[in-house]
């Protein structure tokens, strides 16, 4: 009988060993670099953030991103001023997140180096708008480490930002954003 | 006690205690936001521009930001139709504000009224933030020089250099309340070197008030109000400005009326002769335009 518990006991424990392993399944990023550009005959927009938040597991492909807004550093500070102001209005909505799915990450080979093309769809929420997104990305096995990269393009009036049409000719319509992480494993 | 009931027990004891396997059905979520570290988040865009209509308000331009204004006050609108409301006659200040870094900036101008020429350093101390550092208001110091160079009225008298000078000092303290509301009260002295008859304090103290109030993201409107309060002259009446400001990216338009000719603070605060219930109103506007002279340093990864 007791060698009949034990037995179950360690059953059990086996099992939650297994939760262990997929703990290590996360990869984590705290200063992620995403920026965005636009260019236009009048002028290059350009802003840079250096602190976004990455998570992603690579058993299941799930992957998130948090980003500040007012953490965009861009060249000219006025344009920071009215990118928080006026258009992103970062004190009524503070951040800008993604939640989705690598869909293909069971061809990244987390034990062989090398660069993996992957597809990414997932949901992206800014200035208070949901909005479906996919795009392409890849993702570079090396060593242990992962590094991903991915860009994608973002229309303004699609998260309901109004460009006045005195500066519509100072932005473009869609605006390319780049979104670079190096992750680290994610250990309790 | 049977040996189910207590794999069950042991069961719940090592999930309960074991984070891990707890850990291992969390949603990414949770553990996205305890990474996310605790930020400042400083109010910005109090004001459209650094000025209320005539004086400061609590906001600086940019580090590395010059700040080109270029200011017009017209005749008073009772002057009527032959002088077209005032619009014959145009008082004007030239002005060039820089920004040496986001707290401190500094500027000169020149005003056709009076031949003025006049500088100031400002320093805002204290910036309004919540979060990580929270400060519910936000402040600081101007202090100007003007000099007046009209050549004097009688020559025959001794007319030193030391006369034509001006200054004043002024602390400004305010709120942001909410996105299109901000009030600010500015305790002022300005000081005379020379006044023309001795019954007239050398040092003039007042309290202002200004307000602004946004219409929508791009348009505003402005109040400003300064009270004297050791007032001599009968003469001489307290300013009172209101104003729309309308931004057009790197434009910040001023379009106001008030009672004031001059544009300094020697002039508004203790100088003011219009009287509002008399129509001795003046329209004008200040046209600001900035220009990034030194780009932000961006932060290496």
């Amino acid at each position: 009988m007791q060698n009949k518990l034990f037995f179950v006991s360690a059953l059990s424990l086996f099992f939650l060993m297994q939760g262990n392993v997929n703990g290590q399944s996360k990869y984590y990023d705290k200063n992620c670099d995403v920026s965005f550009y636009s260019h236009t005959p009048i002028e290059d927009i350009e802003a840079k953030n250096t602190s976004a938040v990455s998570v992603l597991d690579v058993e299941s492909g799930a992957l998130e991103f948090a980003v500040l807004i007012k953490a965009f550093e861009f060249q000219k500070s006025l344009m920071q001023e009215h990118f928080n102001e006026n258009y992103m209005e970062s004190e009524k909505f503070p951040k800008a997140t993604f939640k989705g799915q690598v869909t293909n990450i069971s061809s990244v080979k987390m034990t062989t180096d090398g660069n993996y093309p992957i597809e990414i769809t997932g949901t992206l929420t800014m200035h208070g708008v949901s909005k479906e997104i996919s795009t392409t990305g890849t993702i570079k096995v090396s060593g242990g480490n992962i590094g991903g990269r991915s860009e994608f393009l973002v229309k303004p009036e699609d998260f309901n930002i109004a460009i006045p049409s005195v500066v519509k000719e100072k932005i473009e319509k869609e605006l390319k954003v780049t979104v670079e992480a190096n992750y680290s494993a994610y250990t309790n | 006690m049977s040996a189910l009931t207590k794999f069950f027990i042991i069961v719940i004891a090592v999930y309960t205690f074991n984070p891990i396997s707890l850990f291992a059905q969390d949603d990414l979520s949770a553990l996205i936001e305890g990474f996310e570290e605790p930020v400042i988040n400083y109010a910005s865009a109090a004001f459209k521009t650094t000025r209320v209509i005539n004086g400061h308000s609590f906001e600086n331009v940019g580090g590395g930001v010059m700040d080109v204004k270029i200011s017009h006050r017209f005749g008073f609108l009772n002057s009527g139709g032959y002088e077209l409301f005032g619009l014959d006659n145009a008082s004007i200040r030239i002005g060039l504000d820089y920004g040496i870094t986001k707290q401190l900036m500094v500027g000169i101008g020149r005003s056709s009224f009076e031949k003025t020429y006049d500088g100031f350093i400002k320093y805002k101390f204290f910036r309004q933030s919540t979060g990580e550092r929270n400060m519910p208001i936000a402040a600081a110091l101007v202090s100007t020089i003007a000099l007046k160079t009209i050549k004097p009225s009688d020559p025959d008298i001794p007319n030193y250099f030391s006369s034509r000078l001006y200054f004043s000092n002024q602390l400004i303290v305010g709120r942001k309340f909410s996105d299109a509301f901000t009030i600010q009260i500015m305790p002022t002295v300005v000081h005379r070197n020379l006044v023309a008859i001795s019954e007239e304090p050398n040092d003039v103290f007042a309290l202002g008030i200004a307000a602004r109030q946004k219409l929508s993201k791009r348009i505003a409107i402005n109040g400003e109000y300064y009270y004297q309060l050791n007032k001599s002259d009968p003469e001489i009446n307290n300013s009172l400005s209101l104003g729309f400001d309308i931004e057009t990216g790197g434009h910040v338009f001023q379009l106001h009326f008030t009672n004031s000719t001059s544009m300094i603070e020697k002039g508004f605060v203790t100088e003011t002769s219009g009287d509002w219930l008399n129509g001795d109103i003046h329209f004008g506007f200040n046209v600001s335009r900035v220009f990034t002279i030194v780009g932000k340093n961006r932060k290496k990864p």
